[in-house]
């Protein structure tokens, strides 16, 4: 299927990109690793009059701590991800996801900024996102503004991005010590999306109790969620499979899945209820140096 | 629609050419500049049959824009071979890691980014690795020996030359 008819435009600054989608109006769009954006034209899902190509703007393109966040820019691949030593060693959780999205060569162009700025909730990354209490940077004409992962996505397919903006960094707290966290996804197949995925991320205190619990499910629902219900159970008290389960419960609850081709509605909260378990034992394993 | 020129390096040669913004990698590389070693099969990004390098980087070619490849080095199967048969070559041919060969070319570039970023993947790590690339007579097993084949080769060439 050949993409439909557009305009190709290479801005070499992040203010010209902004520029440029005003001056072309709504029906252009920014075009990053364009793993959603180019399949979605194939199919006609999407016809922009206008594809304004950031990739050349290297400075959005990096992984660094700095000022008590993990600092990634929005158009950093996902396959870098994989790569960065900061990540391997403080943020399993965001190895996790990287390693669980798509494949080798779509993470070599597939960014981190795309998958949260698609707004699709099949994507990996906005749970985790949540899990982490993350905050993404939005630059505008009228400068830059950040929103919390758990406000970015209002509705289906939605982000709060308005026209003209771009999603230029994700911001992650730094987590104190004693802190882990895992994601677990059920595919189909490699490279398919999640049937079910739950993000966790957790911190112990000095007596072993859940301090922080940043608890994110995907694909269950019209947008990401966060098991509001299953981080309240947990806070405070410590680690054992009875909580465990009951996070599970409450979240397989508060999931909101439809029939689908993959699977039923009651399958996916069954998932759910299984995979809660398995990432908190994970993530507290991590969290207590173990694994 | 705009109308671009591009310049590429191809498997080391400079090339020119105008391209419509909407025109894919893969066709470019097949049908403008008879590349056609780089092979078309789900045509959905899912098969890796299209896969190439662009800047070292294996890429499903039909998922990218010829456009966004300018300025760039892009690399297929038919840039592989030097002198010699490159050691994925030699070891697709002695591991009997094809059998229909629909898939090889992808194979063979997802493996030369591969063994570059990892010189000696564990079986686990090749699985993953390929795990972009459907091979359609699923004859995984001699595939993963023939990479496995091409590290040894490619590391021994390595003590050699040290």
């Amino acid at each position: 299927m050949i993409p439909p008819s557009f305009d190709y435009l290479t801005p070499q600054s992040l203010s010209e990109a902004i520029g440029l989608l005003h001056q072309h109006g709504p029906d252009a769009k920014v075009l990053a690793g364009g793993h959603s954006l180019i399949p979605a034209m194939r199919l006609r899902f999407a016809e922009p009059s206008h594809l304004i190509d950031i990739s050349g703007l290297e400075d959005l393109s990096y992984i660094r701590e700095a000022d008590g966040f993990l600092r990634i820019g929005a158009m950093t691949r996902e396959a870098d991800l994989e790569d960065s030593e900061v990540v391997r060693t403080g943020y399993p959780i965001l190895l996790d996801t990287a390693k669980m999205i798509a494949d080798p060569q779509v993470r070599n162009l597939a960014t981190v900024g795309g998958n949260l700025a698609h707004g699709d909730p099949a994507n990996d990354h906005p749970a985790t996102m949540l899990a982490l209490r993350a905050q993404v940077e939005i630059t505008g004409q009228g400068g830059k503004r950040t929103v919390p992962a758990d406000d970015f996505f209002p509705d289906f397919f939605t982000t709060v991005l308005e026209h003209g903006e771009i999603l230029t960094e994700i911001q992650i707290p730094v987590p104190p010590l004693n802190s882990g966290g895992a994601y677990l996804k059920i595919e189909r197949k490699v490279g398919d999306y999640a049937v079910a995925a739950v993000a966790a991320q957790v911190s112990l205190g000095a007596d072993g109790a859940f301090q922080q619990v940043g608890l994110g499910l995907t694909n269950v629902g019209p947008i990401p969620i966060r098991a509001a219900r299953s981080e309240d159970a947990l806070r405070g008290q410590r680690p054992d499979e009875a909580l465990y389960a009951r996070a599970g419960q409450l979240a397989s609850e508060d999931a909101d899945p439809g029939d689908d081709l993959r699977g039923s509605a009651d399958y996916k909260r069954s998932l759910i209820r299984e995979l809660m378990k398995r990432a908190l034992r994970r993530a507290v394993d991590r969290a207590q140096g173990r694994s | 629609m705009s109308k671009h020129t591009i310049s590429i390096t191809l498997n080391g040669e400079s090339v020119s050419q105008e391209v419509d913004s909407r025109l894919l990698l893969v066709h470019l590389l097949r049908d403008d500049l008879q590349k056609t070693g780089t092979h078309i099969g789900c045509d959905t990004s899912n098969c890796g049959a299209c896969t190439v390098l662009v800047d070292g980087r294996a890429v499903k070619s039909c998922t990218v824009f010829a456009v966004q490849a300018n300025g760039k080095l892009v690399e297929t199967i038919e840039g592989v071979e030097q002198e010699a048969l490159h050691p994925l070559q030699e070891g697709f041919h002695e591991e009997h890691g094809l059998q229909c060969g629909f898939c090889t070319p992808g194979m063979i570039m997802r493996a030369k980014e591969l063994l570059e970023k990892n010189p000696n993947p564990t079986e686990e790590e090749i699985r993953w690795g390929i795990s972009g690339n459907l091979c359609r007579c699923t004859g995984y097993v001699n595939i993963i020996k023939a990479i496995q084949y091409a590290a040894n080769k490619i590391n021994e060439q390595q003590k050699e030359a040290a």
